[in-house]
């Protein structure tokens, strides 16, 4: 029961940790609330795959570090990510904006789902097309129903 | 014959998706592009590092002729391949190189590797919070700036500059903005 009780606590401990240092971490909470958000869409540009607020990358730490202190300085949240844009481009934005050359990214999927669709449609109306005109051929003529039943008749 | 066409469009599709796939592998998701081409060095104002405690390192002293601005650190295994180069780059004369000695550990670190290895710079500032390293876009070091006789960025060079890269990309480019600018 202790056992269970010990690695219940350290489970509880366990939560997502972020990068963030406490010696970075702003006064005033609601400036902090928006540096954390604004971190949280910057991509770290050493570990690629990490935003600057998880990444412990020191050049994340200078990013995180400089957002802070912009928006200290009055910058509003989009002042902050146009400048950290101006310097590494669209790539640094962890979602990529919407514009004509990420236009294949944001509109492929759902022009693929679009086109499949009309696709499937297309091939349901033909095959539907297609049973109705067979029903009309599915009884046989009674010529054919002698023959049928001649050929039966040899195989026995 | 249409009906046969159309049962290959699927497989059509499917080899101009796989063709970009295969082709956006082969891309090495660290090129960035460089912002800053062609347009105005950031501003910065760097102070100097020790026992060079005369002068720093500005934007303002760009202006005025061809120049390189080489980001480095001592801490930098790739900038200690490169350094060599740079050290002949100084003794031919052909262009100055200033330097940007980026998040040292402690103030004494760089100073001291210029001291060990030679001093291939003109101008160096100090810059231990990527102060002018994010405004450069840089991600890693040694990355090389090439700046022209208005103070335009014309060139940003990933990694260790070597004679052959020297030879093909740098030198040429600084030709073609002497010829077409006055000055530098």
């Amino acid at each position: 029961m202790r056992k269970f009780l010990l690695a219940a606590a350290v489970l509880l401990i366990a939560f997502p940790s972020f990068a963030v240092e406490p010696s970075e971490v702003l006064d005033d909470p609601v400036l902090e609330t928006r540096a954390r958000k604004i971190s949280q869409g910057l991509r770290c540009l050493v570990c690629q795959n990490q935003s600057i607020d998880g990444s412990a990358a020191v050049l994340a730490r200078d990013l995180r570090v400089l957002v802070r202190e912009r928006l200290v300085a009055g910058d509003g949240d989009q002042e902050v990510i146009d400048y950290v844009v101006s310097r590494y481009g669209d790539f640094v934005l962890l979602k990529p904006p919407f514009k004509a050359a990420t236009f294949v990214l944001w509109a492929g999927p759902a022009v693929l789902i679009l086109l499949g669709l009309i696709a499937t449609l297309i091939f349901f109306r033909r095959n539907r097309a297609y049973a109705a005109e067979e029903a009309v051929v599915t009884s046989l003529t009674e010529d054919e129903k002698r023959r049928l039943a001649a050929l039966l008749e040899d195989e026995t | 014959m249409q009906k046969r066409l159309l049962f290959l469009l699927p497989l059509a599709v499917f080899l101009v998706i796989a063709f970009y796939f295969a082709r956006g592998l082969q891309l090495d998701p660290r090129k960035l592009p460089n912002m800053l081409d062609g347009k105005q060095v950031p501003a910065f104002a760097l102070p100097p590092i020790l026992d060079r405690d005369d002068y720093g390192f500005a934007s303002t002293d760009l202006p005025g002729g061809v120049s390189l601005v080489n980001i480095w650190g001592s801490w930098c295994v790739a900038c200690r391949i490169e350094h060599p180069f740079l050290m002949q780059l100084k003794e031919r004369n052909q262009v100055p190189i200033h330097g940007i000695d980026w998040r040292e550990k402690t103030p004494e670190e760089g100073p001291a590797w210029l001291e060990k290895f030679g001093d291939p710079y003109a101008l160096v500032g100090d810059d231990p919070v990527s102060k002018a390293a994010i405004a450069f876009g840089v991600t890693g070091a040694p990355e090389t700036f090439l700046v022209d006789q208005k103070g335009v960025v014309r060139h940003k060079q990933v990694g260790p500059i070597d004679a052959k890269i020297w030879d093909e990309i740098l030198w040429p480019l600084i030709e073609t903005l002497r010829r077409n600018g006055s000055a530098g």
